[in-house]
């Protein structure tokens, strides 16, 4: 319900359809709704991957057992039901977080991913870090001075960093800064320190800080050539608007206009992308992970695909699509709060 | 001939041939391009014929650091000429990106024509199935379906139909790109005159769709293809390199950096150096060029 509405209105819309009288809670409503439907196509996806692939048997009590004894069990574990049941009955497990027992690692697969998933957010956090602190100087300076060499020099290079796949940086950065300088440790996530049951985090030590600069800067490269054109875009758009020139007249120091009057005023799109790669980066860090095998979702994902230990995959790809569901959805709402014109319609 | 004469005068030709930077891609382009499908005749050998691999001649430096060594790029842990890889490998790569961009072209064209034309349910459902596929991110999509091929076939059998299963993890992964591009053009073009005149006369909408509004939504999908590519071979490396893509015994230039990166620390850096370097020059100058064409093609857009 939006704050500033009339008394009457909001009466009449409690009881008459909300759709015409409050655009923005059925903007909400749709949303949401759309985020349960895609995360019930996932849990189809899942579930469809542990029929085909899995053998819950298996995953329970290993290869060596007979063949009664596996009759037995695949009828006490509900295997003959009909598909349909079966879904209904993965999707309760689902909701309370219960997706089968990982074969690998003889526990929970849940569990074993919600383990690893500090590993990789902390490297999305340190790399969104990184991000925010290179881009933003970096795309201002650029819209302010756009023939100045420097900024021609950046954005080059922003060409060429798009170009260059995220695994190839990693192993660049590993060469020089790890094997001929020695300055970084190459791969792992160093010395971490337990701060709950699940959560071990390396950002509390000197050698875990050590190990986190290499994979972050990889992380980062991916993201940082489109958050530098953006930036530099839309300052280069509110650089001409009317209120600058009036700040400018208005006498106020150069720095004060630059941040307070132009930045913020690029704050919104920017915010809106930076929602979505934020999946992106997800995505990104299984490659990240691979070459510093550091031991994250992603690491664990792909081991998974080796060992085709489908119930981990399976939760993998729940959590990650969960991630992915609330971060667009969110994102989405917020800018429909924002921006009205998105609530008729749909995104962008 | 008429074509030929045509594209000698055109404004197309002009404006390319004054961007140096355009012409420059569009030569390394053409030279790796070429240099990758006439690999078995450039090749100083064949990488999988092991008649012609000498394992005595593994990990041997590059030509002008090791005198003794007669391979001008190295070779890798099996003996194989980089150089050699290198060309089959850029073989591998631009026909599963073109391929890859074909599909997604074909998938996208369609969905996004059928999507604009037809409007109201159709258009809703699909652009939403676009837009929740979209908001997945590329990479995310092709890793999953990757490991659930992989899972769903083995890895035996997979090696075998390595090449059109990556053409179709990411055509797959990718389609929703063209389907947004062509419907917008299609909303555009759906309300002028010509349309209008058609429907008048009495053609039917398959007709319609495909004979008169098709062609003119070319332009930007010409703009995105070229990136497309580029980002299809990105793809494609990535898929290789976590080992969801080609195998080390067909190698694309993602699977050759993969298998140098376990010989980084034992300072063969050639190994993963130069499938590196022209993996990154291929991406780059088709960049480059698509960079350009959609300055051209966009004439409200102005080179600052």
């Amino acid at each position: 319900m939006r704050p500033g509405m009339q008394p009457a209105a909001r009466f009449r819309s409690t009881h008459t359809s909300s759709n015409k009288k409050n655009p923005m809670f059925a903007f909400i409503v749709r949303r949401i709704a759309q985020a349960v439907m895609v995360m019930l196509v996932i849990s189809v996806i899942g579930f469809a991957i542990k029929t085909a692939v899995g053998d819950p048997v298996r995953d329970l009590v290993g290869v060596a057992v007979s063949a009664e004894e596996r009759a037995r069990l695949s009828e006490e574990l509900g295997l003959n039901d009909p598909l349909p049941v079966q879904w209904v009955r993965f999707l309760g497990g689902a909701l309370q977080g219960d997706l089968g027992q990982s074969f690998f690692f003889k526990r929970p697969a849940m569990e074993v991913i919600l383990r690893k998933a500090p590993a990789t957010l902390e490297l999305v956090l340190a790399a969104s870090v990184i991000i925010v602190l290179v881009s933003i100087p970096v795309g201002i300076y650029a819209a302010v001075r756009p023939r100045a060499a420097l900024s021609r020099l950046l954005m080059g290079g922003s060409v060429v960093g798009v170009s260059i796949p995220v695994f190839l940086t990693a192993i660049m950065l590993i060469y020089v800064f790890a094997i001929h300088l020695g300055w970084l440790p190459s791969y792992g996530r160093g010395e971490t320190v337990r701060l709950t049951s699940w959560w071990e985090t390396g950002l509390l030590t000197k050698d875990g800080l050590l190990h986190l600069v290499l994979p972050a800067i990889s992380l980062s490269s991916v993201m940082l050539p489109l958050f530098i054109r953006l930036i530099r875009a839309e300052m280069k758009e509110v650089l001409e608007a009317e209120y600058m020139k009036y700040a400018r007249a208005k006498g106020l120091r150069p720095w004060r206009i630059l941040l307070v009057h132009g930045f913020k005023n690029t704050l919104l799109p920017v915010i809106t992308v930076g929602g979505v790669q934020l999946g992106t980066m997800i995505a990104f860090t299984v490659l990240t992970e691979t070459v510093f095998q550091w031991q994250g979702m992603g690491f664990i994902f792909l081991e998974a695909v080796e060992r085709a230990d489908t119930s981990l995959l399976v939760a993998y790809l729940v959590f990650v699509g969960f991630m992915f569901v609330v971060v667009n959805t969110a994102v989405d709402i917020i800018y429909g709060l924002v921006n009205p014109m998105v609530r008729i319609t749909g995104r962008k | 001939m008429a074509l030929l004469a045509r594209l000698r005068e055109s404004y197309l030709l002009h404006s390319f041939l004054r961007d140096p930077v355009a012409v420059g891609s569009f030569i390394v382009v053409v030279l790796l391009v070429t240099a990758g499908f006439l690999a078995p005749v450039l090749a100083p050998m064949n990488p999988y014929d092991p008649a012609q691999i000498d394992v005595m001649d593994s990990e041997l430096a590059p030509a002008w650091i090791d005198q003794d060594s007669s391979f001008l790029l190295g070779t890798d842990s099996q003996g194989r000429d980089i150089l050699s890889t290198i060309l089959y490998g850029t073989r591998v790569s631009v026909l599963i990106g073109l391929g890859a961009v074909a599909l997604q072209a074909a998938l996208g064209i369609g969905i996004g024509l059928i999507s604009g034309y037809a409007g109201g349910r159709v258009d809703a459902v699909l652009m939403r199935v676009a837009d929740v596929q979209l908001s997945f991110s590329t990479y995310m999509v092709a890793i999953f379906l990757g490991a659930i091929f992989q899972a769903t076939f083995g890895v035996g059998r997979y090696e075998q139909i390595a090449v059109p299963f990556l053409i179709a993890v990411i055509g797959l992964a990718e389609w929703p790109q063209y389907a947004r591009t062509v419907r917008a053009s299609v909303l555009a073009e759906k309300k002028k005159e010509y349309v209008e005149a058609a429907r008048v006369i009495g053609l039917p909408s398959g007709r319609i769709m495909w004979r008169h509004i098709l062609p003119n939504t070319m332009t930007p999908v010409m703009v995105i293809s070229t990136v497309q590519v580029a980002n299809a071979i990105m793809s494609e490396a990535a898929l290789s390199f976590i080992g969801l893509g080609m195998p080390v015994t067909k190698p694309s230039l993602g699977s050759l950096i993969k298998s140098g990166f376990e010989y980084i620390f034992s300072g063969a850096w050639w190994i993963t150096l130069f499938p590196g370097v022209v993996l990154v020059l291929l991406i780059l100058t088709i960049n480059l060029l698509g960079d350009w064409m959609r300055d051209f093609l966009n004439p409200k857009l102005y080179k600052s």
